[in-house]
């Protein structure tokens, strides 16, 4: 699957791994501020 | 169907299986970093929201205390939901220990820090003064009140005074034992004589299946030096 990604990406190695990094900042970044603080206060840890 | 027919279809089928075994293995590995990196958040980024609010509530706490000046009742009872209510100290839990005690105990109130149960006594009044907050999240100003003994202080900077409690007594309850929160914990309808102070957290950490409770009693009213 990953192999698969990596290959549908655009340009050569340095151009794949600075998007790679993009997305992966830009999905944790959504994960950090938007999506874990709503789903925080629904987890029963005290 | 011939041998190799059924041997093809059969090829095909083991192809399908690993193929469709490979993408939800692949699938495992971000699932368990995203998972990793929500308990990060539960830890330290719920934690660094409640540290941003408590600077600004306790920067609010030093204005009030300045403007009033320790007189008796200074703007008690005029605490909104969510505003910081008292100052709250424990020496047992280290010197650095201080967190602004805000009005409630709603979802939203206890992200900035351990709440005061609304209709409970306020602090030094006769009755129960309940307190409220995290034990693992939003920096878990009660994660380490299982430490606490038998006459341990714990003071209490409201806006009028400075209180402090000794602690009398520990236990863990379920849930639904609301009555430790009544002003004569354990007595629903008895009218207190009494000034208390009960605080209360999940148990065990990191579950909210039980409830540790840990109550006070008022030894000392002195006015705030400012």
């Amino acid at each position: 699957m990953y192999r698969f990604l990596w290959r549908r990406l655009p340009g050569g190695t340095a151009l794949r791994l600075a998007v790679v990094l993009l997305l992966t900042g830009a999905a944790v970044a959504a994960l950090w501020y938007v999506v874990f603080p709503w789903l925080a206060p629904r987890v029963p840890l005290g | 169907m011939s041998e190799s027919d059924t041997r093809s279809v059969r090829g095909e089928d083991d192809g399908a299986v690993r193929a469709v075994t490979r993408v939800i293995g692949e699938l495992c590995l971000p699932v368990g970093l995203v998972l990793l990196l929500f308990y990060a958040y539960l830890l330290w980024g719920t934690g660094a929201e409640t540290e941003r609010e408590q600077r600004v509530l306790q920067r609010r706490l030093g204005e009030v205390f300045g403007r009033h000046g320790g007189q008796a009742g200074a703007g008690v009872g005029a605490v909104r939901l969510g505003d910081a209510l008292a100052l709250l100290r424990i020496p047992r839990l280290g010197a650095g220990y201080r967190f602004a005690v805000v009005e409630g105990v709603g979802p939203a109130e206890l992200r900035k820090g351990p709440g005061h149960f609304p209709g409970t006594a306020l602090p030094g009044q006769v009755g129960n003064f309940v307190l409220s907050g995290h034990r693992t999240t939003y920096a878990a100003p009660f994660n380490r009140i299982d430490q606490l003994r038998r006459g341990d202080d714990i003071v209490v900077d409201a806006r009028d005074a400075r209180y402090t409690y000794q602690v009398t007594r520990k236990e863990v309850v379920d849930p639904g034992e609301v009555d430790v929160v009544d002003p004569v914990p354990g007595h629903p309808g008895q009218r207190p004589t009494t000034a208390l102070m009960t605080m209360t957290t999940c148990h065990p950490k990191f579950s909210a299946a039980q409830r540790l409770v840990v109550q006070s009693v008022l030894v000392r009213r002195e006015e705030r030096q400012e």
